[in-house]
């Protein structure tokens, strides 16, 4: 058997990470996407001037571990932080990172607001439909049937009212640029959506307004559920109500018809590109 | 045959969340029967790795370091 | 000098403190405070939003200070209200902020002292007479946010919102104060050493961190010393008085007036006008009270910094209000009973013995 020369492939740790110990639960969906924004912005070249805002939710850990000059703001309260940010420093790259409780149930009329005014600023929402800090409760994101701590019979929509759908809410605001709606639950949808934050950090480079990644995120701990149904129930619940895709490019709302269509294009793509030996960054 | 790719597994800080064993395409990931210090049984490479990093996209925890040979080797 | 709306002069005295942020959102009578930042701001080279809700305000505020630029937002105590669980974690993220309460009255003399969010914190509270001390007020706040990394709250009023005087906006001087190595500007980011501004205590992984206990146990600390060092107040006629009577804010210079000129017909009565709401000046208070036969408290409002009067008092006297709900038909602004007359007749019933005036009632209502 001949030894190849094998060389490596992405990195074990991303470089704006201080440490790789972290409290998140096993099977937890926010470390992908953690790993997904860091190395977006390390690869754009963006890291000497990147500032982080966070939120309040199991995520904000993090704030202590990311090698980030970092803001951290009140629950739901990071999108007006990160605007006096910007505004006090336009050339800096500024993001928030925020889950669903904090971002559409706390602070909805702040993302909403920094949307429409097209605050050059990229907020990243980790969407688990669950308040995953406090132990697993309904959120503003949380689907029809889902189970959590105060809708155990499942969400009803007579009782606890529809969920929103704050990423396509945003891209119908002619403040935002860059809408995406990207998710963790297998391989090719981590990749996918590091190239969503990368095309969001872009836009906001070139300064055309508010950019906005979602990322459906599993937490079986705030689901009840083991941690190998995560990627399963993700995709079967939150998945089918929140649609993946690039929700808006360059101020062009996408149907859901053409969302439905990319994401199986993408998904085929990705399972393949995987079986052949790997997901090539340059790709698109 | 020459393995197409590697990975080593820092197997103290696995959680044992199993994710990385349905994404690995080929298969070649197990979970083992010994536990890790947090109590946690951690994931086993067999022949066959490609090298295609699924398992490194997948988890996590950043147990994963993924190695590839050029391609056509 | 130059005739100005107190409003207009607060917001030229902030520019010349060096002041490059301000949001608010509109609100009786902060309003004019708003349009004159949104006005001016720019041309200084700073940035004014109109933010679409009071919340959101501060949160664009604690962005820029949290970058090391002085910044500032207000409102009317309603407003203030919606602002304070920032106020409080801003406190605890030791950020520089300015706050302007142009306010409906006296009634939010507890808001602004007793830290009108959750926890145990402080702000200082500068209350200006007039709009020559508002202007200086300003300058100072902006100091002293800077030198001790903590909030400070100017105490004004419909009144020094839209009297016009003629008034002297120069830079004022001040002690050098730190740089601040504490500000985030993205440059440290990816290099190991890049920086946190949160008021959870914690650092980044790998430095020391106080944890949220010694964190709370700091910021307490640190308010005693303030509390130590930069008590205001101002009084007069103190060494005879049979009477001492204490206000603060354009009520206070009312008062100061009514005494003098009850001083120069030969009652024995002085004052002590507090110009820091907390640090309340706790020491004048108690040794003005100290032989006089009673203390009078004048307040706009069902009276509140009386609690304070008579912490200080200490028993020594009597401790009377005489002040009152006193507002025009709107609610936003001065009410009849901000009278030289009326508070004169209050003061000298007070000094006599005699039962209190009824209070004044304001006849037209909208």
């Amino acid at each position: 058997m001949t030894s190849v020369e094998m060389r490596q492939v992405g990195k074990k740790l991303p470089e704006l990470l201080l440490t790789q110990e972290h409290h998140m639960c096993p099977g937890c969906g926010e470390p992908l996407a953690l790993r997904g924004y860091l190395e977006a912005i390390t690869e754009l070249g963006m890291a000497s001037r990147a500032i982080g805002v966070a939120g309040i939710g199991c995520y904000t850990s993090f704030s202590m571990t990311m090698d980030v000059d970092l803001v951290q703001a009140l629950h739901g309260r990071a999108p007006s932080v990160a605007t006096g940010v910007k505004r006090m420093r336009p050339d800096s790259i500024v993001f928030t990172v925020q889950g669903d409780g904090d971002m559409v149930n706390e602070g909805l009329q702040e993302v909403l607001h920094t949307a429409a005014r097209g605050e050059n600023v990229t907020c990243i929402l980790l969407n688990n439909g669950v308040f995953g800090e406090t132990g697993g409760h309904m959120t503003a994101t949380s689907v029809i049937g889902q189970r959590t701590k105060n809708s155990l019979e499942g969400r009803d929509a007579q009782y606890h009212g529809y969920p929103i759908l704050i990423g396509d809410l945003i891209a119908r605001l002619e403040g935002a640029a860059y809408v995406a709606r990207g998710s963790v639950h297998n391989a090719g949808a981590v990749a996918r959506t590091k190239r969503m934050f990368k095309r969001a950090f872009q836009a906001q480079e070139r300064k055309e307004g508010f950019t906005f990644v979602e990322v459906l995120t599993m937490c079986p701990t705030g689901w009840f559920i083991p941690t190998l149904e995560g990627p399963d129930y993700m995709n079967e619940t939150l998945g089918e109500v929140h649609i993946m895709g690039e929700l808006k490019v360059d101020g062009v709302v996408r149907t859901t018809e053409e969302l439905h269509d990319e994401n199986v294009r993408k998904a085929h793509e990705m399972e393949q590109a995987l079986a052949r030996g790997g997901i090539d960054d340059h790709h698109d | 045959m020459s393995a197409k790719g590697s990975v080593t597994i820092d197997v103290e800080v696995c959680k044992g969340c199993e994710l990385c064993i349905d994404a690995c395409p080929p298969h070649v990931l197990s979970m083992s029967t010994p536990v890790n210090h947090l109590g946690y049984r951690y994931p086993e490479l067999a022949d066959g790795c490609t090298g295609c990093a699924a398992c490194q996209l997948i988890c996590p925890d950043f147990v994963f370091e993924v190695f590839r040979a050029p391609r056509g080797a | 000098m130059k005739l100005m709306e107190g409003s207009e002069a607060i917001a030229e005295a902030a520019i010349a403190a060096g002041c490059k942020f301000f949001a608010g959102y509109p609100m009786t009578p902060f309003t004019e405070l708003l349009e004159h930042f949104a006005r001016r701001l720019p041309d200084s080279g700073g940035v004014c939003v109109n933010a679409e809700s009071e919340l959101e305000a501060v949160g664009m505020a604690w962005g820029a200070l949290a970058v090391g630029e002085r910044a500032a937002t207000g409102s009317t105590g309603q407003g203030l209200s919606l602002m304070q669980e920032s106020f409080s974690e801003i406190t605890l993220a030791e950020l520089p902020l300015v706050i302007f309460n142009m306010a409906r009255g006296q009634q939010d003399y507890f808001q602004s002292t007793r830290g009108g969010g959750h926890g145990d914190y402080r702000h200082i509270v500068l209350a200006p007479m007039d709009i020559g001390e508002a202007v200086a007020h300003t300058q100072l706040a902006f100091h002293l946010a800077d030198k001790w990394r903590t909030p400070v709250l100017v105490y004004g009023d419909y009144l020094l919102a839209h009297v016009q005087e003629a008034v002297d906006v120069t830079p004022m001087e001040f002690a050098p104060l730190p740089a601040k190595d504490w500000a985030v500007d993205g440059t440290l980011t990816g290099t190991g050493d890049s920086r946190i501004v949160s008021p959870l205590g914690f650092d980044k992984a790998g430095r020391p961190s106080e944890g949220i206990e010694n964190h709370l146990r700091a910021i307490v600390a640190k308010q005693d010393r303030i509390a130590a060092e930069e008590v205001r107040v101002e009084s007069g006629f103190l060494d005879d008085a049979e009477t001492v009577i204490v206000a603060f804010g354009p009520p206070g210079k009312f008062v100061k007036y009514v005494v003098n000129a009850l001083r120069a017909e030969g009652e024995k009565i002085g004052y002590v006008r507090p110009i820091t709401l907390w640090p309340f000046p706790y020491e004048a208070v108690a040794a003005a009270s100290e032989g006089v036969a009673r203390v009078g408290v004048f307040e706009l409002c069902a009276g509140q910094m009386i609690d304070d009067v008579r912490l200080g008092v200490l028993g020594r006297a009597p401790v009377t209000f005489i002040g009152g709900i006193s507002t025009d038909g709107s609610g936003f602004g001065v009410g009849p009973l901000l009278d030289v007359e009326l508070i004169r007749a209050r003061i000298l019933a007070l000094h006599r013995d005699e039962p209190m005036p009824p209070l004044p009632h304001n006849e037209r209502q909208f």
